[in-house]
């Protein structure tokens, strides 16, 4: 446990720039952030320009300001929007199991893919297998998650019909159609990362076998599935896994676009929602949510090495 | 911090960043005799060139959209945003070529207009990224110390941050427009450029010849800009075209999102996103600007891993 309380500071640094940052957004709109959040509709009232100042406490230094958003903030009040008058973390709670379960399939897909592929691709390294692998790889890199999006509506929803190509059923409601509601948009967010992660692996995966525990095991004649699976496997994965977190970033950015075009009721398709109707104070909670979701989820993955790889657990250097 | 090390390398290795980020099969001692190593080159020989035949293609490919943005008032294509009710949805035909939109505007000269956003966009985004991110990151490089300390903290906070929700928070409240997008995605990747700019400083600083220059009583900055610099620009400038096709997908997305320039000038993502409703009855308005964009995007990762490869073997053989 000593390395949570070393990377500990760490991590509780980067939340509070990240926040600070965050906080920034509503306080360097040009001219009153108030008349800005209100929007022009209602900015000619004074009353309510002077309700929102009060609210946000305007006329405050920024500073003082940011301490007392911090203090509600970790009370778990990120604020009241302007325009639906709902309480921004209840609306942003209401949506996060559609983006977590969409984005945790998506990985769950992509590594799926990714093991088998990647140690097939290393194995077979220069062959025919690794080839195809390689190459369909990089064509995938090209491929955004949109254009995914739209390929298998078109196969799967439009042409074929087996799959609904918009709209959402709660797993609680029905989880076989719930499940039919999250595959397509699951598998756009995933080839991107398969592709990612194949050739990731693929590269550790190669070294890893030129290594001489490798060639000890194939001496002893353990057969080649258990050697590439429970002896290679452990050891190549540490940049994954570490690349498995960082790809937490772009999967976000995705799942924004893919709820949009899936008319998903995620957090993505929310701050899309408030950015095109200027609802400032949901943008604010929704980027907040976002950005500390992904450090604490990297957090995570810097421990899950302890349990991948014994060096670091027993503190002695990690060089190799 | 040990537990740290396995992070920075293999996020430097997802971006393309490391010297030799790629334990490709080129440094691994092929296994006997016909390695994987020696049936590349001979394909790479019986391809006719040093590059290979694939190369040349995404090359010609990015030098015709280049052409298409440029040119593209100046070519004989009818107005991308004329509307023209009796053609809605037309298919393949000698008057419109890729057929023609929802608004029966031509598919065509809507693609190649549409390159000019593209183009736009990934260029100058790439330039601001390209120069501040470069001369922060050779510099800090070559100084190292406490500011390099510093300087990469502040870099690596910021780059922990969701590109594209920063981005989309910021668009919400500076407004949205072509220079306005440009300059953001251009600020906003200017930490990726310090890293992959600081990395190869750092391996190009480590090598004989800098040494020799210092043995041999070079000042710093001649060392900095006649050792260092012409060995660092090429690798970072291969690294650009990759990150090129990135901002090419970015305002791709905004354009998904509603949130790139302003309707009704074309764009490639804004064209599959107006497709979306139609695909039943038209696929190939969807079809034709996300492959104009997939190829774009192919050729630039392509062409730039092509020559970061070939700068890693010159470097090699140094």
């Amino acid at each position: 446990m000593g390395l949570v309380l070393r990377r500990l500071p760490a991590m509780l640094a980067t939340l509070l720039i990240v926040s600070f940052l965050t906080f920034l957004l509503t306080s360097l709109l040009p001219g009153d952030p108030a008349i800005q959040i209100l929007g022009a509709d209602n900015a000619n009232d004074p009353d309510s320009v002077e309700v929102v100042r009060e609210e946000l406490r305007l006329d405050d230094p920024l500073l003082v300001r940011y301490g007392a958003w911090l203090g509600d903030v970790a009370r778990g009040d990120l604020g009241r929007s302007f325009r639906t008058d709902q309480q921004v973390a209840d609306a942003i709670l209401e949506r996060l199991p559609v983006t977590l379960e969409v984005g945790g399939l998506a990985v769950l897909i992509a590594l799926l893919v990714a093991i088998p592929l990647g140690t097939l691709s290393a194995f077979r390294a220069g062959g025919r297998a690794d080839r195809v692998v390689t190459g369909a790889s990089f064509g995938l890199l090209a491929l955004p998650p949109f254009m995914v999006a739209i390929l298998l509506i078109l196969v799967f929803a439009v042409t074929l019909g087996w799959l609904p190509a918009t709209g959402w059923v709660r797993f609680t409601a029905d989880p076989i159609d719930n499940l039919r509601h999250a595959i397509l948009p699951a598998l756009s967010l995933a080839v991107g990362e398969m592709a990612v992660y194949t050739r990731l692996l693929r590269a550790d995966m190669i070294t890893t076998l030129q290594q001489d525990s490798i060639t000890m095991a194939r001496a002893k004649g353990i057969p080649t599935s258990r050697i590439l699976f429970r002896h290679a496997l452990r050891p190549s994965s540490f940049s994954l896994m570490t690349v498995v977190g960082l790809q937490v970033a772009t999967i976000i950015g995705g799942a924004v676009i893919i709820e949009t075009l899936f008319a998903l009721p995620g957090v993505g398709r929310l701050l899309v929602d408030s950015i095109l109707q200027r609802d400032l104070i949901m943008v604010q909670g929704c980027a907040l949510v976002i950005a500390i979701a992904f450090v604490v989820i990297n957090f995570i993955v810097d421990l899950l090495y302890t349990v991948l790889d014994p060096r670091i657990r027993y503190g002695s250097a990690a060089t190799t | 911090m040990a537990a740290l090390q396995p992070l920075d390398d293999a996020a430097d290795r997802v971006l393309g960043l490391g010297v030799d980020d790629e334990p490709s099969l080129d440094v691994i001692p092929a296994p006997a005799g016909s390695g994987p190593r020696a049936r590349r080159r001979w394909r790479f020989r019986r391809a006719g060139g040093k590059k290979g035949v694939a190369f040349w293609l995404a090359v010609a490919w990015l030098a015709t959209v280049a052409f298409c943005a440029v040119f593209a008032t100046r070519l004989p294509l009818p107005d991308p945003n004329r509307p023209n009710v009796i053609d809605r949805f037309a298919g393949f035909s000698a008057e419109h070529p890729l057929g023609a939109d929802s608004l029966g505007r031509d598919q065509l000269s809507r693609v190649v207009h549409a390159a000019r956003v593209s183009l736009v966009v990934s260029v100058s985004a790439v330039t601001i990224g390209l120069v501040v991110g470069g001369i922060i990151g050779t510099a800090v490089g070559y100084v190292r110390g406490r500011t390099e300390r510093v300087v990469m903290a502040i870099v690596d906070v910021i780059a922990a941050f969701p590109a594209l929700v920063l981005l989309l928070a910021v668009l919400a409240f500076v407004g949205r427009s072509l220079t306005v997008i440009s300059v953001l995605i251009g600020a906003l990747s200017i930490p990726i450029y310090t890293r992959v700019s600081r990395a190869n400083t750092l391996s190009i600083a480590q090598r004989d010849f800098v040494h020799a220059a210092h043995t041999l009583g070079a000042k710093q900055s001649r060392i900095l800009f006649r050792e260092i610099l012409p060995n660092v620009v090429p690798a970072v400038a291969a690294f650009a075209l990759v990150a090129m096709g990135l901002v090419i997908v970015i305002e791709g997305s905004l354009a998904i999102l509603g949130l790139s320039v302003e309707p009704p000038d074309p764009t490639w993502g804004g064209m599959i996103a107006a497709s979306k409703p139609h695909l039943e009855e038209a696929a190939h308005l969807a079809l034709v600007p996300a492959g104009a964009m997939f190829f774009t995007v192919l050729s630039l990762n392509f062409v730039g891993d092509t020559l970061r490869r070939g700068l890693d073997v010159r470097d090699s053989n140094l």
